[in-house]
């Protein structure tokens, strides 16, 4: 019986122990490093999660069982290698939850989400270990002092992990094994962060089960060899990277952690996927895009033939010409267009491209994932504004009527999703958790649980879902889901401007920011930014005003500043 | 030269406004630019130079720092 995504793990390696697992640009790791790895990281922690779980309960340390220390999270500080994936399977195995953490986050960002998050402990799993970006008050355990890091068993020894002996290893094995038996599918997997639009950003909670299902929906439409070779671009703390890390478990294939600088170098990109011989990508769609949109694919000569048999992509709306570009140089590759958000794990429809699209035409998203039901909630004007529970004001005046069947074209709705792939909700956010997760309208008996996403969708006239725009502040820019409330937030912090306000321009690619001050402080915001915001969602055009326009509700007239922007008003 | 870099300068701030592009000799070692931002960039610069960069052209020694894309310019414009 499949509890807990290491299950994976063991059965690989003993099947092919000695094939490659996982590789970075430094390093590689078999399937018996890989599961050596992780059970050592388990044995690691594990009395440092006790120790800290005592402390938190106010009891002594040898009080506390391991087995009753789980579902915590326990962070990760990431990097793009090997160590870090290591770092999360033995997490796993302890029973807690792992959440990726980049290191080079801004430090209010990076305080707020370990205030939020409270976790038990962090992993370092820097390439160099080095000071923290903001100072904490639980262990920082270096990855490289659990496990001899393949490459790394060096003369001077010293803090690094030693070797341990094949009975030892067998016997911590066995250990972990009992642990992970412990486990249950629905206990949380992994918690990754995504922009919230108050400013404080929320966990996903994703259980172990949603990956089985994850893994097996792709396994059945998709069909993984066991030579697949992932060249993976997601980082660690983008849910994107869950598909490479666990379809190559689940197929037994092998993950090549690609170097994120690489992506700003299409001719060295190219030449890295062609040597570590990779033939599957599932990259957001900007990563694809650099590709095209330099013609790497004509002007670049591998060394040796990059050969792509599967190029799939999700994070925002393909370009068709950029699809177009790809299919002249890999006619025989699939060309999967993937939707869905973080919250039901990756994603839930596709669209296998089988015919060549005009450049005027949009790709569909296309149909649910086998277990997996999507479907459209038509929203209607409603007079009825009752108050929510506890006097929280309802959200607003639309009202859920019905669903909307795919025999009818061209009507909007929200995009829905219920099965398995639904994740367990926002850590300690319950309000949240309360209005994006619901019950199925109308289900009044077994109450299904649904994720509704905010996306507004339709069905063309061959009943394929599309993709139609947000009814919120959400953008996508450079694959980044974004809440433009969140970069609000920010820029209303900083004291020497009076407001701002924030929108996209679609068209050039660019977060722009009208602010309100006395005199232009473009570059003092740009600098306050660098410690709030990640460099994504800091602004690309900055608009200086005298005075905002104000609408009838006396708050800041967003429709026409927009209009006076794309109208060439606002310099 | 002076011209070209006050030129150059001005693509720069306005795609990131937050670097200090002055100082920053690892533009792309430290990851600061994103594939986004080099798209932008490059096609800016050869509308601004009458050049074309070529993807081959695209290699961190050649976008580092200001005084390299400089050179790069320098080197494609007289071609």
């Amino acid at each position: 019986m499949k509890n807990a995504v290491m299950a994976m793990l063991e059965e690989n390696a003993q099947r092919f122990p000695d094939k490659i697992a996982l590789a970075d640009e430094f390093r590689q790791m078999s399937y018996r490093e890989y599961l050596t790895a992780a059970v050592l990281v388990a044995r690691a922690i594990t009395p440092q999660l006790c120790a800290q779980a005592a402390l938190r309960a106010g009891v002594p340390a040898d009080g506390v069982d391991p087995q009753a220390v789980r579902c915590n999270p326990v962070g990760v500080l990431i990097d793009r290698n090997v160590l870090s994936v290591a770092s999360f399977m033995g997490i796993a195995y302890t029973g807690n939850f792992y959440v990726p953490l980049d290191p080079e986050l801004p430090a209010v960002r990076m305080s707020t989400i370990l205030q939020e998050l409270s976790p038990l402990l962090l992993i370092d799993a820097r390439e160099t270990p080095g000071p923290l970006p903001v100072p904490v008050d639980v262990p920082v355990l270096d990855v490289r002092t659990m496990f001899p890091v393949p490459g790394e068993i060096s003369e001077e020894n010293s803090g690094k992990a030693e070797e341990s002996s094949a009975e030892d290893l067998e016997a911590f094995l066995q250990e972990a094994r009992e642990r992970r038996r412990m486990i249950v599918d629905t206990d949380p997997l992994y918690a990754v962060f995504t922009s919230g639009s108050t400013g404080v950003p929320k966990g996903v909670l994703v259980s172990h089960r949603s990956l089985f299902d994850l893994t097996d929906a792709f396994e059945e439409v998709f069909g993984f060899e066991e030579d697949t070779v992932f060249g993976n671009q997601a980082p660690f703390d983008y849910d994107g990277s869950s598909k490479d890390l666990y379809n190559a478990l689940h197929c037994g294939g092998r993950v090549e952690i690609i170097p994120h600088r690489m992506f700003m170098l299409p001719a060295v990109l190219l030449e890295y996927l062609a040597v570590r011989s990779v033939n599957t990508i599932i990259w957001a769609v900007s990563a694809v895009r650099i590709v095209a949109d330099f013609r790497a694919l004509d002007a670049v000569k591998t060394s040796v033939p990059l050969c792509l048999r599967k190029v799939m992509f999700s994070g925002e709306v393909m370009p068709v010409k950029t699809i177009n570009y790809w299919m002249q140089f890999f006619p025989d590759a699939l060309y999967v267009n993937l939707y869905g958000p973080t919250e039901i794990t990756c994603n839930c429809t596709y669209y296998t491209i089988t015919r060549r699209f005009e450049p005027d035409e949009k790709f569909p998203i296309g149909r649910a994932f086998p277990n997996t039901r999507v479907f459209l909630l038509e929203k209607k004007e409603s007079d009825n504004e009752e108050a929510g529970a506890g006097g929280v004001p309802a959200q607003s005046g639309n009202r859920v009527c019905g669903i909307i069947p795919d025999s009818l074209p061209d009507v909007r709705g929200e995009i829905c999703v219920e099965g398995t792939c639904v994740a367990l909700g926002y850590w300690n956010n319950p309000d949240r958790t309360a209005e994006n997760f619901t019950a199925k309208p109308g289900a009044s008996v077994t109450l299904n649980r649904i994720y509704r996403t905010g996306d507004l969708g339709y069905y063309n006239k061959e009943g394929e879902l599309c993709f139609a725009s947000r009814e919120d502040n959400q953008i996508k820019h450079m694959s980044h889901r974004i809440e433009l409330g969140e970069i609000e937030a920010a820029l209303n912090a900083i004291d020497f401007i009076d407001v701002a306000c924030c929108f996209y321009d679609h068209d050039r690619h660019k977060i722009v920011c009208v602010y309100q001050a006395g005199e232009d402080r473009r570059r003092q915001i740009a600098t306050a930014l660098v410690d709030r915001l990640p460099k994504y969602m800091r602004p690309n055009k900055y608009i200086r005003m005298e005075q905002m326009p104000l609408n009838a509700h006396v708050k800041i007239d967003r429709r026409l500043l927009r209009t006076m922007y794309e109208e060439g008003k606002l310099k | 030269m002076e011209e070209n870099r006050q030129e150059l300068m001005e693509i720069l701030e306005e795609t990131r406004p937050d670097i200090d592009f002055e100082n920053e000799t690892a533009l792309i070692d430290k990851e600061m630019l994103d594939s986004f931002d080099i798209i932008s960039i490059v096609s800016e610069i050869n509308e601004a130079f009458d050049i074309s960069i070529n993807v081959n052209d695209l290699l961190p020694e050649n976008f580092n720092s200001v005084d390299a894309i400089l050179a790069l310019i320098a080197k494609l414009q007289e071609e």
